[in-house]
């Protein structure tokens, strides 16, 4: 009985060495994506050049332009719009949860607002559609499929990343703290403004880095409402177009060099995407 | 003048208050807006019947079958893969540079927006695999899309089995794999049904991804190399080429309805493990 059976070792080796096949597969899924997205996308860096395709003005695929240098400013004004309409949102609704609200309360609006995430895109697309690109045309003029309205919609869209993110680090805040600033005689909002807040800084800035990451590659609802004009906005009423609109609208049927062009975006959005979320982990790791 | 300290808190209070139902009343809303336009449009024969002209009328019966199927068999292909990611990564080793780098590949895959899934889906599974605008092209993309959900829930998952029940398990002669299997799993399975049910939701919710590797053709499927529509995608397709906004509304209906009970049975089963071990 002492030692294994024969078969028993065997067996534990086949095990082990499959899981560690199962855990490889994540990488080769990644790199998979990475190579496959390269390989398509690089070779019409290489033939238009670096420098029109990221800062050129024009994108006529058919005709030999591929600039995407609108849709990359469009990408990240509709981010900053977002960020402007959910990050003090998000946060206020996170410091309400942990802070303000009883434990019964807090069981029912945290999953409340965890099912918001739930709602697929193309819901949130469609209600834009219907309610928010109308207001916008009535009081702000212009066609309603704008600037405005898609910052609205995504603002909404990115509400649950940054409370749940945010709500995690202000509770992770040691509770002597607060009891160190009540004893000096502060108010409630004293303590979480000059106390909390500066001490959870860097998992709530995680949540605004994670929320415009979602923001940026948030694509259906996005072309259902910015309108995907080929120019640079001027005014938050003019519509615009993303890099993930500029590939969800033209994949299906785009061929040769315009196919490529897609791709060559999608390097860039992999980019961009990759920047922000190494940066929120960064935010994370260093979360007391 | 010196404002007062206890005024500004009462007054911050309110606020915060007033936002955080606010954000609420968005959810309702939402809710609210798609139960009231679409409640009206669903019957049994909307469920199960065909869409005639382009879903003009009739129902959704070959979106829901090709919902079901791409759901069913991405979490087929992702599930052993996920928890066995997570229990390699939990059992079978210590914090290593290779663990290292296997977290860093599940976040980054966490990551990426589903229009770049698509993207790839599109060119690796459809075209360069051959496997054309097929429910297996979507299946294999979805799968790898909702990975790190199931790796991530099930690591929170098995790390929760207290300690006891392994080193009980070895003692009684047990080897790594039996402990595995009959102890360790059994223990975390709620929390791993979570990560599934929440992929679950993920996959049902899903265009972008699967609107360009799984398709849109309306038939019924009737094998996986088959293209196929979502409800996901026949909403999308309903609502921006304006096909039927009574249709569109009771796709909608259908589809969050069906995501919000998945959510609310993936977060009790969560609340059941979080009760269990604290």
């Amino acid at each position: 009985m002492v030692h294994m059976n024969r078969w028993v070792s065997i067996r534990e080796k086949i095990v082990k060495n499959t899981l560690t096949v199962f855990a490889l597969s994540s990488l080769l899924f990644l790199f998979l994506i990475f190579i496959f997205i390269l390989i398509e996308g690089l070779p019409l860096f290489l033939k238009v050049g670096l420098k029109n395709i990221i800062f050129g003005f024009k994108w006529a695929p058919t005709k030999g332009y591929f600039g995407i240098f609108p849709m990359i400013i469009s990408s990240f004004l509709v981010t900053f719009g977002a960020l402007i309409i959910g990050a003090p949102l998000g946060l206020s609704c996170a410091i309400y949860l942990a802070e303000y609200s009883g434990k019964r309360l807090k069981m029912i609006l945290k999953p409340a607002l965890e099912l918001l995430a739930g709602i697929p895109s193309v819901v949130y697309g469609f209600l834009g559609v219907i309610y928010i690109v109308p207001i916008v045309r009535e009081y702000l003029g212009g066609s309603g499929f704008s600037l405005i309205s898609t910052s609205i919609v995504l603002g909404i869209m990115i509400l649950p990343t940054i409370i749940s993110i945010s709500f995690d680090s202000i509770m992770s805040v040691p509770r002597s703290y607060r009891e160190g600033s009540y004893a000096m005689g502060a108010t409630k909002w004293q303590t979480i403004f000059k106390v909390v807040l500066p001490a959870a800084r860097s998992g709530i800035l995680a949540s605004f880095i994670l929320g415009m990451g979602r923001a940026i590659g948030e694509t259906m609802a996005v072309i259902m409402i910015a309108g995907n004009a080929l120019k640079i906005p001027t005014n938050i009423t003019d519509p615009l177009r993303t890099l993930t609109g500029n590939i969800a609208l033209e994949l299906a049927y785009a061929t040769g060099d315009h196919r490529l062009g897609l791709f060559s975006t999608g390097i860039v959005l992999l980019i961009i995407i990759m920047a922000l979320n190494y940066l929120a982990n960064f935010g994370i790791k260093r979360r007391i | 003048m010196r404002i007062n300290p206890k005024k500004v808190n009462k007054f911050i209070q309110i606020m915060l208050n007033v936002q955080a139902f606010f954000t609420v009343g968005i959810l309702i809303v939402i809710v609210a807006l798609i139960l009231v336009k679409g409640i009206g449009n669903i019957n049994l024969e909307f469920l199960f019947s065909f869409p005639e002209d382009m879903g003009r009328h009739g129902g959704i019966y070959p979106t829901i079958i090709g919902t079901i199927m791409l759901v069913i068999l991405s979490i087929l292909f992702a599930t052993p893969l996920g928890v066995g990611t997570a229990i390699f990564l939990t059992e079978y080793t210590k914090e290593t540079i290779l663990t290292k780098i296997i977290r860093f590949g599940v976040e980054s895959l966490a990551g990426i927006p589903s229009i770049l899934y698509g993207l790839f889906g599109f060119i690796f599974f459809v075209i360069k695999l051959k496997m054309g605008w097929s429910i297996l092209s979507g299946v294999l993309t979805i799968a790898i899309m909702i990975l790190p959900t199931i790796i991530r829930t099930s690591e929170e998952a098995i790390k929760a089995v207290p300690k006891n029940f392994r080193i009980v398990s070895y003692s009684l002669g047990a080897t790594k794999w039996e402990t595995v299997i009959k102890v360790v799993l059994p223990s975390a399975t709620p929390g791993i049904l979570t990560g599934i049910m929440l992929s679950v939701g993920r996959a049902v919710g899903e265009t972008a991804a699967v609107i360009f590797t799984m398709g849109s053709s309306l038939r019924l499927p009737t094998s996986i190399m088959d293209s196929g529509r979502t409800m996901a995608v026949h909403f999308y397709i309903l609502a921006r080429e304006g096909i039927s906004m009574e249709k569109a509304y009771a796709t909608a209906l259908v589809l969050v309805l069906s995501i919000l009970l998945i959510n609310i049975v993936a977060y009790y089963t969560m609340n059941k493990v979080v009760s269990r071990f604290s």
